[in-house]
Order: C-alpha cells, then structure tokens, then sequence
C-alpha cells in the first residue's frame, strides 16, 4: 500500500473518538463543540485558515532534538495533546513517527512536522514543531530543519545521561546558534537522576543548572512549563512579509495522487495558490496549487506569511524537484539562495540483488516507489556473474541502509541480498595517460574492478569520520583496544561525570561500516553510545585483493582494503569460502592474494566418496527429485576455472555478517 | 516382482525411518487377507504373465506367520505364472528368525532370506513386484556383529543371537542368506569396522549388502549425534571404511555388483537387480512403491505409483477397493531414462546398451553421451566407462556417484 494511504489510514484511527475535554486554545480551524469532530477526519473540503492572524512576533519554530529512546517523541505526542492538535488518547504512541520501522527501532526516518496553537497569558501563540531525524546518518536533513528553527529541546534522558546522539546534536544547535532548552526527561523513572545529568549538561554543554526542566513526558509532568519556555526563550523568526518570497525546503515526500509535498519554511515574503515559483537549484518553474500548515496532516490554508512554516504542492513530479535545503523564490523576483545547500552524498555503497531474478522487476518498482520519497538514495544498475541483475545503492550512512532495507521488506515486502558495504575511495593519479581517460587527476573508486594500479598513482585516499563515544568508564579499556583496532586515532577524552567518558576518534569510515557498532554494543553490554560525523578524506595505504580458486581469480569477492587489514580480511574470506562451496571431485585451493602475492590459503579436499548407501525400488522418487534439484542448481552455478560455485555460496560470503 | 510390505516390528531402531508401525497385538488374519487382495488386484492390473521374484519387506517381515507368507504367494501364483526357481526373499531380523519359524517361511515358500545382524534393517521398502520378474523373499539384515554396537541401533537382539540366526539360516537357505552390515556407525573406528567385516565374513553366506549408516530426521539416533552426545564420523573415515570395505570383500572373492552390494557364486539378488536395472515392480502393503504399466486399464505408460502409509487406512482401502494406491504418476521418457541412469550406474554392469535401448528406441548411449559434454570429460577424468556394453562407473567413479549424476542428467535433458 502506498504510504500516504497507510499514514491516512492511521491518522483516522487515532483520531476518531472526539476529545473528551476541550483543548486550552482551539486550533483556528476547530469550532467549539462536537460538531465539528468529523471535520477532523479529512483536510480536504475545510474552511481554509487565515494565517495573517499570527505575525511574526506571535510565531516560534524549534526542534526536538535527542539521542535515541530518550523521549523525544512521547514529548511531542503530550505537546499535540496539550495543544489540542490531537485528540489525547493513550494511544497516541509517537504519533509523528509514522512509518513502521520508525516505531520499532524508536527513531525518526522521516521528519514530520506540526504547527501547534497554543494561547499563553492571552496571546495566541503559533508553535511549529519542526521534527528531525534523530541520526546524523541524517545530519545534512537535521541541519536543515534546524535552519528553519530559532530554537531547540534537547531532551536527555535522566536515568542514561548524555549519550553520543546528545553532543552530535547539541553542536548542530550551537553551531547554528539556536536557543538551546535543555530538559531532563523520564524523571518518573525508579533510577532517575536528574542531578547527575544536570551537571553533564553543565560541565560539557556550558548550560546552567537552573535552565534545565525536569519533566515526564510519558505522565505529562511539567510539559506545559516546557511549552511556556519555548515561547519565552525562542525567539520569533527575523523576517517580514514586506520582503520577496524566500521559502527553505526542508523537507519533501510524494503523494501517488497529488504529487511532491515539499515541506517549507518562509523568511520572508508570503506564498498562496496561483504564485508562480522558481527552484534556485533547478531553476524549474512551478505554479502553487496549495499551501498548508501540517497538523500533522496537510490542513490547507489561504495562503503562508513570513516567518511560518507549512506545506506546498506545486505541481513537482519527482522529490528531486524539491531537494532539501533549496530555497523557493517568486517568478522574476529571484532572491539569494539561502546558504548550506548541498545534494545528499552518498558514504556508504551496498550491491542489492533480488533473492530470486524473477523478481528483479517488482523490487526495481519498489526501489523507484522508495527512492521517491528518499532522495537521498542513490540508485545505480549493476549486475553480477554470481547474484544477477541488481543495483548499486548508495546511503547516507549505515543506519539509513538499514532503514532503507527494512523499509523495503516491511512497506514492499521484498527480500533482498544486500551486499557487505563499502566505502568510496579515491584516488590522485600520476599517470597522465590516465588523468587524460579520467579528465581529473581525482577520481573516486566505488568498484573494485576499477582499482588502478599503484604505479599510476601517487595516493589513494579513504574516507573518515570523526567519532563520539559516550561511555562508562569501566569500558573505556576495552574499547581503546577496539578502536585502535579499527586504525583510529584519539582525538579527545572527556570525563563529563565522575562515571561517564566521552571519547573522540577519528575513523575510516571502511573500519565501521560493517560491525564497529555492533562490536561497542556488545563489549559494552549495551551501555556505550556512538555517533559519527564526517571527516574527509584522508591518505590511505590501500590495496585491491583477489580471491582466487584454483588459481581463477573471483571477480565479484575482489575488494579494496586497507594493508594492514590484508592478512585477516583475506583469512576469513578464504575460511567462509571454504565453508560455503560444497566438496568436488577434485581438490581446490582457496586463496587471497595481492597482486602475484598469495597471503592466506585454505584447501577443501576433493570427495573421496559420494553415493547414497541405500537405493532400492522404495526410495527412488525422493532420490529423483533430489537429483534432479541438484542437476537444475549446476545449471545455476557460477563456473571459476573447472570449479563450480553454488549463488548461495557468493551470498554467503558476501552478505553482511550481520544478517547471518 | 511383487515386494508385499510387513510394516509392523516389534520395537523401534534408533535409526530407522521407515515407514513401521509397533504396535501392542496385529489383527494378523485382516493384513493377511488384505496382502492378498492387493496383491491380486494389482498384479491383474499389470497384466503381467510371469513373476521372477517376490520380496517381503517391511517393517519386519519375519513377524509375520508363514501362514501369511504362504497365503501371499498362493495368491502371486494364482494371479500370475510364478516359477519353481523364481527368487522369494524374507527380510528376516535375528530375534525373529528362530530355526523352527524359519523352516516354516521355507516350508511356506520362501527361497533366500536377508539378515539384519546389527539393525532391523529393510523397512518397508517397496515391495517390489516385477512382472517379468518374480517375487523373492529377503531375509532381514543382521548388521552387526557387536552387542555394544547393536544396542546403540537400538537393536533387540544380541551379537550371539544374530550369530545363531545367521547360522540357522544359512542351514536352510544354503548360498541363499544375505547378511546386512552397517558401517559409519557413531564413534566406530577404522579398526572396529575391520574386525567387524572380519566376524562377518566369518559367518556369512554368499551375499553381502552393506551401508553407511545414514541418519535420518526423525530417528532417536539422529537427535543424539546432531544433539552432540554421539561423535559424527568424518567424511573421511566413512569414505576409508568403505574403500577398505570394498577391497576386503573383493579379495574375499565376492562381486561387487551394486553400490553396497557384494556377491558370490552368483549370488546376486535377482529382486533387487530388478530395481537397478528398471524393471517393474509392484509395491503391495502399506507404503510399498511400485513402477509398472497398468496394461489392465489400457495403458501404455510406466507409473510411479505408492500405496497408503498407515495400515488401518490401507486396509480400509483395500477393503472398499480392492487396492490402497494413494498416488500415481506416469513417468514421461525422459523421467523414465534419469531413472534408468541413476539406478543403473550403481551397478558393475552399468546401464547396458540393450536396456538403455529398450526405454529409448531413437537415441542411443552415444548419442546422448559420446559427443564432448559432461560424460566425455567425466571419462576423461576417470570416473566413468561408455564403451560396446553400455555406461558404467569406473571402481573410483562408482565411491563418487551421486556427483557424476547431475552432470549426467544436465547433459540428458538437453537432449
């Protein structure tokens, strides 16, 4: 089903009992009373609201922003509650998180936002709550939609303290030099401590003690005094309506029916139906259908003022018509664009393949139906001798590959082999005959069959991050040892209590793609946190490494790899090989090798004896079929020299380790 | 070759997944009359003229009175022509075959008995019934030799009672007992299975089979080796016990004449060569398998056919019917010829050029398998024959089989 039918879908259950009370402040386009009720159900055929009635003065944009799991969206459940944008049931479980894999895993995907009506010692408040992703695998997203906020809550859970995800954010904020809310969540918890997270927040974030709030957001403890802060510490946006239009895209989704829903910010001018509108990033030329405020759902309006923040339809076919971060501007009124603008880059690639080929045609409609809401996603053909026809995916980090993957399963119901990650590398060429093939002198490694050769190059580089760890600090031994492990190098260490270490590193990004996460969990029990930015690209020894069988090299296992991690990567290639090719008639070597150097090897001997014991009359049906199958699976394997591979044996070996 | 099933035993192998049932007393007299019927019913279905052989399997056939035997065979001979000579094999077990119960199957009708020593051995096999074969009785497999060993399979009998059945059979069914030897068995050593063979040649007849023990799904045995409290063999030694089986046997003067099959004095199983050599069978009893043409309805094609697994419902079948058949399919030729192939190769003789010609009239061996393709580099290789006679594994070709026969068959389909 697609998306937009799901979240309507969902919206009417939640939505359906009439508030049993009536909210503090109405929102503008509720009449008093029950009668209204059903209104509530579509945003289509309503009065449209006049936003004129709330100017810039009356008017705060903030974020929530928060490491995992510490309550950022039960907060925003109790602040649509309060404000009486939605009906307040003990259902509303993250209601902003709308997809499925956003509820399991506790995360925010895909941003959603609400304006929220909230009158405070007699004024009417406009509140936007403007939701970000909650990873920095989406650190581009979250950055825009903070350049929509004059503010933030940072939410710190009280019983886990500062985490990784919490000083990642908290610098996106400062840096963006937003007014910072600080509030201690989950203090109804038995291990709650809320002074102890009072002073980390002091000690690392330089905030005073007195600012921070304590609240329950599950029991609704103290949000209203959070609501009143908002209004008192953020202040309005700093902009006019007398001003051209200039509208951020901030974020964008597809609807089946209407088209791209391109979620704005507006610092200056005002838009309505009818505006002819111009994409500074594509310069495209759009007329307005219709313009919103998200409640969280579209509500139409007559049209959006300075300063406000809602939804745009505009006759855009594709999401990449509304990239993140453009700036929209009016028809022969071109405005300068507003700064930070950059499409997505891809940091981590993955090969996805169909389970089975016959599928390849319904995954591609699910990937085109995906990547339509997900820009971020690129998409490249490719194919394999071993796995079929497939795609070279790139994602903005391991998370949003996850995600990516799990979406596809839950909202596509496909299955897919999704190759171990990968990094793109790069190289700076000193052979002229290649800077002339290329046209540059720097070219990016994505495949390793387009390794090129160290005597026409004078570096090879690899990406890196710089990493955050937050940890207690009887971990800290063991996980130095993992990170130098991982060919990290320290960068900072900070007590931020007398228990908890923060630790910086930087990365190659190749050394955590695969299980560096996983590894700090476990050696951990759990209690580390980990985040990461980006940090460039930094001078690698690097090497391409060849399978071979029998001497045959496997194309589809060559891969790109730091020197110093030759030896074990090619040890454990060769012994999950070994495991996953069935025995032959003959014997055959296994081997790693650089360039003519073979550096790990492993030998699956030859069958001495293959033939079932018993076969009489009784057992020849089953035998048949067995054989049979078998005869159809030689057809389908890959031939290496004399040798055959069996596809599972390639998906075995190329999968990730995690999904074993 | 008629193969009528006995599919009741008294207790349970820890290896066994045949299709047996134990059970507190056996309404003899109603599987008695049951066998009969079926038996009767399909071999006029067959139409065939003459019987070759007739083996009871089961199950543990040797439970079962002479009187049910006997009543079995009347009913062969009367369906169809059933020789003086043709072969009548019992599966007998050791605990089961006492001197005086033996001389009756004998006195029934039964010429050849096969000995499980060490396990209850054939379970219901299809009975396989062949009609220009005749139907041949079995007698049920010994196996082992030693009383560790045959506890461990769960055996009820012991080594020295399987050596008195042994002997006791081979007194009445001279150069016509057929011992059953397991190998493979969990913690077995090269040296523990030598000896064994040893014990065996010592007591045996003329006719040897002998298997690696495989462990089925479903069997006591299975979940205590995959549950870890029984070592598993490694491939190699199971691959060492064999080649040392086979050369041991041969020196010892027998044929190897099948896979896990070894005779001497020409004392092959004319019922089972039935089988290898894709002759037609009919499976009488519960979950007996069959492959024969229904010439009685008319038709021209050879079927693979099953009787109902759980007694009581294949006798409520057969008593309503006539038959318990619970499926039947028509091989189409090229599902008849991957048969013919994959059963033949398990033989010395191979697939002969008059068989193969007899199920493929218009493409000959050569034809299907002397250009260059996967025989020709198989032969290169060593592991096969095609020559005047036929297609046959060589000595080290026939250890490694079942990986030549995918490559066979890739190469027959697309022909």
């Amino acid at each position: 089903m697609a998306l937009a039918g799901r979240t309507a879908m969902r919206w009417a259950r939640l939505r359906s009992p009439c508030p049993a009370a009536a909210p503090p402040c109405l929102p503008p386009w509720l009449p008093a009373g029950p009668v209204a009720c059903e209104r509530l159900y579509s945003s289509r055929g309503k009065e449209k609201i006049d936003m004129s009635t709330y100017p810039v003065e009356s008017i705060r944009n903030f974020s929530i922003i928060a490491h995992v799991d510490h309550g950022k969206s039960t907060l925003a459940d109790r602040l649509l509650e309060i404000t009486g944008t939605i009906a307040k049931t003990d259902r509303n479980k993250q209601v902003l998180d709308k997809l499925q894999v956003e509820r399991e895993r506790g995360i925010t995907v895909k941003a959603q936002s609400a304006s929220l009506f909230y009158n405070h010692e007699g004024v009417n408040y406009l509140l936007n709550l403007i939701d970000t992703p909650g990873h920095v695998d989406f650190s581009y997203e979250v950055s825009r939609s903070l350049s929509a906020c004059q503010g933030v809550i940072l939410v710190v859970d009280a019983n886990e303290g500062i985490q990784a995800q919490t000083v990642a954010n908290f610098y996106l904020a400062f840096e963006a030099q937003l007014a910072i809310i600080p509030v201690i969540n989950k203090i109804d918890l038995k291990n709650a401590d809320p002074e102890r997270v009072e002073k980390q927040i002091e000690k690392l974030f330089d905030i005073p003690i007195d600012e921070c709030v304590r609240i329950s957001a599950k029991q609704g403890t103290n949000v209203e005094k959070v609501l009143q802060k908002v209004i008192e510490k953020i202040p309005p946006p700093q902009c006019t309506t007398a001003d051209p239009l200039k509208a951020l895209v901030f974020d964008s989704t597809f609807d089946h029916y209407r088209g791209v829903i391109a979620n704005i910010a507006l610092f200056g001018g005002e838009i309505e139906k009818g505006h002819k509108i111009v994409s500074a990033h594509t310069k495209k030329r759009y007329e307005v259908n219709e313009v919103g405020i998200l409640t969280p759902n579209e509500q139409p309006t007559h049209k959006l003022y300075a300063g406000q923040v809602g939804y745009l339809i505009a006759g855009m076919k594709e999401v990449t018509e509304a990239q993140i971060g453009d700036t929209l501007f009016l028809y022969k009124q071109p405005v300068e664009p507003l700064p930070g603008f950059k499409s997505a880059k891809p940091m981590v690639f993955a090969g996805m393949y169909p389970v089975d080929q016959t599928e390849y045609n319904n995954l591609k409609s699910a990937l085109e139906r995906l990547t339509l809401n997900d820009s971020s996603v690129t998409v490249h053909r490719d194919s394999s001798l071993a796995l079929g026809a497939g795609w070279r995916l790139g994602f903005l980090g391991l998370l949003h590959m996850d995600v990516f993957n799990q979406r596809l399963e839950q909202e596509y119901n496909m299955s897919v082999i999704l190759t171990a990650p990968t990094v793109p590398y790069k190289a700076i060429l000193s052979s002229a005959k290649l800077i002339k093939e290329y046209g540059k002198a720097e070219i990016t490694i994505i495949n390793p069959a387009q390794f090129p050769d160290k005597l026409s190059v004078s570096e090879y580089l690899e990406p890196t991050v710089l990493g955050t760890i937050v940890t207690p600090h009887e971990y800290i031994g063991k996980i130095i040892a993992l990170c130098q492990d991982r060919r990290a190098v320290q960068k900072d260490m900070l007590y931020i209590d007398e228990h908890r270490v923060m630790l910086k590193y930087l990365l190659p990004l190749n050394e955590i793609v695969v299980d560096f996460y996983d590894a700090l969990k476990s050696l951990s029990s759990g209690y580390a946190s980990f985040d990461y930015e980006d940090a460039g690209y930094q001078a690698a020894d690097l090497i391409k490494m060849d399978i071979l069988l029998n001497g045959n090299p496997v194309e589809e296992l060559a891969t790109v790899i730091h020197n110093d991690k030759a030896y074990a990567t090619g040890k454990f290639l060769c012994e999950r090989l070994k495991d996953a090719i069935p025995r032959q008639l003959f014997e055959i070597a296994i081997q790693a090798a650089i360039g003519k150097k073979i550096i790990a090897r492993e030998t699956l001997k030859a069958y001495k004896k293959n033939v079932v014991a018993k076969c009489y009359g009784g057992d020849i049906t089953r035998r048949m079929k067995l054989l049979k199958r078998q005869a159809e699976g030689k057809k389908l394997m890959r031939k290496i020299g004399n040798v055959e591979v069996p596809r599972d044996a390639f998906i075995r070996v190329l999968k990730r380790q995690t999904d074993k | 070759a008629p193969c009528p099933q006995w599919p009741y035993c008294r207790k349970r192998c820890s290896y066994c997944s045949f299709n047996k049932y134990v059970v507190p007393a056996v309404d003899e007299a109603a599987v008695r009359a049951c066998l009969v019927r079926e038996a009767r019913t399909l071999l006029r279905l067959s139409q065939v003229h003459s019987v070759t052989s007739v083996f009871f399997g089961g199950g543990t056939p040797s439970l079962a009175t002479p009187r049910t035997i006997a009543a079995v065979l009347e009913a062969v001979a009367g369906a169809a022509h059933l020789p003086d000579g043709a072969e009548v094999t019992l599966e007998a077990n050791p605990g089961s075959a006492g001197t005086p119960r033996l001389a009756g199957f004998r006195a029934a009708g039964v010429n050849r008995l096969s000995i499980g020593v060490q396990v209850r051995g054939a379970a219901p096999r299809p009975v396989p019934c062949s009609p220009p074969m005749p139907p041949a009785a079995t007698v049920l497999p010994p196996q082992s030799l030693d009383d560790a060993e045959l506890q461990l399979l769960g055996r009820e009998h012991t080594a020295a009672e399987a050596r008195a059945a042994v002997e006791a059979a081979r007194r009445l069914f001279p150069g016509r007992t057929s011992l059953d030897l397991l190998f493979g068995l969990p913690g077995q050593s090269r040296g523990a299975w030598a000896r064994g063979l040893e014990a065996a040649l010592g007591l045996c007849d003329d006719h040897i089979s002998l298997y690696q023990l495989t462990l089925e799904r479903g069997t006591a045995l299975a979940a205590k080796v995959w549950g870890g409290a029984l070592p598993t063999p490694s491939q190699d030694l199971l691959a060492d016990m064999y080649q040392a089986a086979r050369t041991t046997l041969v020196a010892a003067g027998f044929r190897h004449y099948e896979v896990s099959n070894f005779a001497r004095k020409g004392a092959l199983s004319t019922h089972n060569l039935s089988y290898w050599r894709a002759e037609q069978y009919i499976g009488v009893g519960p979950g007996a398998h069959g492959r024969f043409v229904p010439r009685g309805e008319g038709s021209r094609s050879r079927e693979a056919r099953i009787q109902t697994l759980e007694p009581d419902a294949w006798m409520r079948e057969v008593q309503s019917q006539g038959h318990g058949t619970r499926r039947r399919a028509v091989l189409s030729p090229l599902e008849q010829l991957e048969e013919v192939l994959a059963l033949g190769l398990r033989t010395d003789e191979g697939v002969t050029q008059e068989r193969w010609g007899h199920f493929s009239p218009h493409l000959s061996l050569e034809a299907a398998f002397g250009a260059p393709g996967e025989a020709a580099e198989l032969q290169r290789q060593g592991w096969l024959v095609l020559d005047s006679r036929g297609l046959r594994c060589t000595w080290e070709g026939l250890a490694v089989l079942d990986s030549l026969l995918p490559d066979l068959l890739c190469q027959l389909q697309r022909r």
